[in-house]
């Protein structure tokens, strides 16, 4: 997959953080593809002069790094406190079963990558969720279950077929 | 251009906004206004304008404080009063743009409030509001009011101001003179003496010296300092170029967590901007000081936050805490003397050269001066962010700003601090919001994050809920926090399925007592304070669960999520 090439090594060299490291080019490999390709751990070990062990030991820190390509649409689910108060266990109950699955992790036909998230800094809107990115406050089981139907139904972020 | 042309040229530019042809609409888009549906709100206004045929300057604004009522839509019509509507969908845009910009009448029914001097017919002063009646906004100054992304409306409200003046008319050591006599404290969790932290960064010679700012921010409830960093990113920059002009700094960063997209944006705008304008990089100003600033990201980790464990990420690698000594202030970033503070320490900092140490000093409560931040979230009547004067208490933050629980139920609880920083019981409402008052209360006042509970919650629920997040949380470097709360987190889950055994309270005194003693930094060493607190408020409701073997509220029996997934 050349194409994949191309876009780590540009991914990495148009970073938009000035002081380069390890973190700082995982994360834009991650923002650009989506997840971290083996490639890309080769890549940036070559470019900040550290190991692939190096760079393993990071990547596998951090829980927003994936290692294989993201399925179609993203949802992330808050688990934090003030939107526990809020009703976030109904709020993920309604929408694990509405997805089809028991918790964190990806639907089988790709379309769908569910993650929880400890707080996405809008606590005042509690529950909150964000589908592909935007955030979504307020939410009741039954909205919620309307955000998954309308997550799956529009264009993946990312065009066809995951990444 | 001079700093005098630039100031002249915002102005210009501010009266032509407000003052000029068309009218002024301010979208609020921070993150509570995206959450609530902004965007759609957004995409509404243009196409109703568009359909209407009227020309209006729309710009998408930070946060103005009473996130319940978002999405917010503020019109201003050439010359006249704002009027605050609450609650906009796209629906109701339109008729805001029908009435309101197009006929110029106001839709009473749909406004929250007017700010400025004309009062307008049938609404409410937003300054009546009890969100709004007790504010002194000084961080917050321009959070809703100017658009983040143009450093000239920055400009034109007193911006850069401060930093103009200490370049030309004071030494390094005046300015650390001011920031002692402000009493500033920082806001970051611990407290400590701002001036004083400054003064050892001062102290020493080396050439390159960092100054960090910390917009981690990951204690859920609190959002204060992305909603700074968002809604007025410019005051934080400026703060951060004033830190090390008093310290002789020569490199910054602004630390934030990735995937917060609004704050991570306007922060990287702004510094760009800054650096447009000469307020950045080589001789700021025509003056012989100079200092970089770049946006550093981290990847989600909470312990990120910590200062050692943030100066781990900005150089690339697992953010876990070092061992002190050596302290920053001696070998920090890259090995070179390095100052952290807070967001919201330094967007005060603006504010303090501009106006004098002894004006921030005079606001506020014993050692505790100016303004506490607040994040208002749970079932209350109103949430969002204030800026109120330290001091004020508990019972007027809760029912007074925040108007109470919400469908009339009782309070139960709340949890300052972040999930460190525990619980505290109805009893407790009469405390000051002041840092040594709530130490003393064995609670931490922190960053400001206040998250109410009512009647319907259950303790036990809710410890286990705050551990399983401490848990996950854990960087995993020092193992009395790695298995401490782990630990912690079993027991706890036992007790929620009415499991619990006797002695579970006593065992998870004695895990927490060792967490305390040999945690390597604060999220270990205050691990225990959840449960200690919640036991300390609630005895009888966790025996209920152990030795009854019973729920009182029910909430234990329903599903839990949490990650299974820990750090590797
Ligand atoms: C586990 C842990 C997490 C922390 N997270 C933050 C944070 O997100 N933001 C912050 O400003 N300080 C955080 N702190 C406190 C910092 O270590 C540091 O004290 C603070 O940034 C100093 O700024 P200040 O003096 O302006 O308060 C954290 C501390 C610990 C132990
Ligand atoms: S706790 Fe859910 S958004 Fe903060």
């Amino acid at each position: 997959m050349d194409g994949l090439k191309q876009r780590i090594t540009a991914a990495i060299h148009n970073q938009p953080q000035p002081t380069v490291t390890v973190l700082s080019s995982l994360l834009a490999v991650e923002d650009a593809i989506g997840y971290i390709p083996k490639d890309a751990v080769e890549e940036v070990a070559d470019l900040t002069g550290t190991t692939i062990n190096d760079v393993w030991a990071v990547a596998s820190f951090y829980p927003n790094f994936r290692f294989d390509p993201p399925c179609e649409h993203q949802l992330e689910l808050c688990w934090g406190p003030s939107c526990h108060l809020m009703g976030a266990m109904a709020v993920i109950a309604a929408a694990l079963d509405q997805v089809g699955v028991e918790g964190e992790g990806d639907t089988s036909d790709g379309k769908l990558s569910l993650r929880y998230n400890t707080c996405l800094g809008a606590c005042a809107q509690a529950p909150v969720i964000s589908a592909d990115h935007n955030l979504m406050g307020r939410q009741s089981p039954e909205k919620v279950r309307a955000a998954v139907t309308a997550l799956l139904a529009s264009p993946s972020p990312h065009g066809q077929g995951g990444n | 251009m001079s700093f005098v042309e630039l100031a002249a040229e915002a102005d210009r530019r501010w009266k032509s906004l407000t003052e000029g042809e068309t009218p002024w609409i301010r979208v609020g888009a921070a993150l509570c206004g995206k959450a609530a549906g902004s965007d759609a709100v957004l995409v509404a206004l243009e196409s109703s304008l568009q359909r209407h045929g009227v020309a209006a300057q729309i710009s998408e604004v930070g946060c103005l404080g009473p996130c319940f009522a978002e999405p917010l839509v503020d019109v201003q019509l050439p010359g006249g009063s704002r009027v605050i509507y609450r609650d906009v969908t796209p629906e109701t845009a339109e008729e805001i743009v029908a009435s309101h910009v197009v006929l110029g009448t106001p839709v009473a029914h749909l406004a929250l409030g007017y700010i400025g001097e004309s009062s307008i017919d049938g609404i409410p002063a937003l300054s009546a509001h009890p969100m709004k009646a007790s504010e002194t906004r000084i961080a917050l100054r321009n959070a809703g009011n100017i658009d983040p992304g143009d450093i000239y409306q920055y400009i034109a409200n007193g911006g850069y101001q401060a930093l103009n003046q200490s370049l030309t008319e004071m030494t390094a050591q005046e300015m650390l003179e001011q920031v002692n006599a402000s009493g500033l404290r920082g806001r970051g969790g611990a407290a400590f003496a701002t001036g004083t932290k400054w003064n050892f960064l001062a102290g020493s010679k080396e050439p390159v010296k960092y100054v960090l700012c910390n917009c981690e921010e990951g204690d859920p409830g609190a959002f204060n300092d992305k909603g700074i960093l968002e809604s007025d990113p410019h005051t934080v920059v400026e703060g951060i170029i004033l830190a090390g002009y008093a310290t002789g700094a020569s490199n910054g960063y602004i630390f934030v967590r990735h995937g917060h997209d609004g704050p991570v944006d306007r922060a990287r705008g702004a510094v760009e901007q800054a650096y447009e304008l000469g307020l950045l990089g080589q001789n700021i100003l025509g003056s012989d000081y100079s200092f970089d600033l770049e946006v550093a990201l981290t990847g989600d980790s909470y312990v990120s936050g910590e200062e050692t464990a943030l100066m781990e990420a900005i150089e690339g690698k697992r953010s876990m805490p070092r061992y002190r000594p050596p302290f920053p202030a001696q070998v920090g970033l890259f090995g070179k003397p390095t100052n952290i503070n807070n967001v919201k320490t330094l967007a005060y900092v603006p504010e303090i050269v501009a106006k004098g140490g002894a004006w921030f000093a005079g606001i506020g409560h014993g050692r505790s001066t100016g303004t506490a931040i607040l994040c208002l979230s749970g079932p209350l009547n109103y949430t969002g962010m204030v800026e109120v004067p330290m001091g004020l208490n508990l019972n007027q933050v809760l029912y007074e700003i925040a108007g109470g629980i919400k469908g009339g139920k009782d309070l139960k609880l709340v949890q300052t601090g972040g999930p460190l920083g525990g619980v505290l019981g109805v009893d407790n409402m009469d405390l000051a919001l002041d840092f040594e008052v709530f130490r003393e209360a064995g609670a931490i006042l922190g960053s400001g994050g206040i998250i109410a509970a009512d009647e319907d919650t259950c303790i036990v629920d809710l410890t286990r809920a705050l551990i399983a997040f401490c848990q996950y949380e854990s960087c995993g470097k020092c193992f009395p926090c790695r298995m401490g709360m782990s630990h912690l987190l079993e027991v706890l889950e036992r007790i929620c399925r009415l499991e619990g055994e006797r002695g579970d309270l006593e065992l998870m005194r004695s895990v927490g007592l060792n967490m305390q003693a040999g945690s390597l930094c604060g999220h270990g060493q205050l691990g225990f304070n959840p449960v200690s607190s919640a036991i300390k408020y609630f005895g009888p409701e966790f025996d209920a669960h152990v030795l009854e073997r019973r729920c009182p509220t029910g909430a234990c029996l329903g599903v839990k999520f949490s990650p299974k997934l820990t750090r590797r």
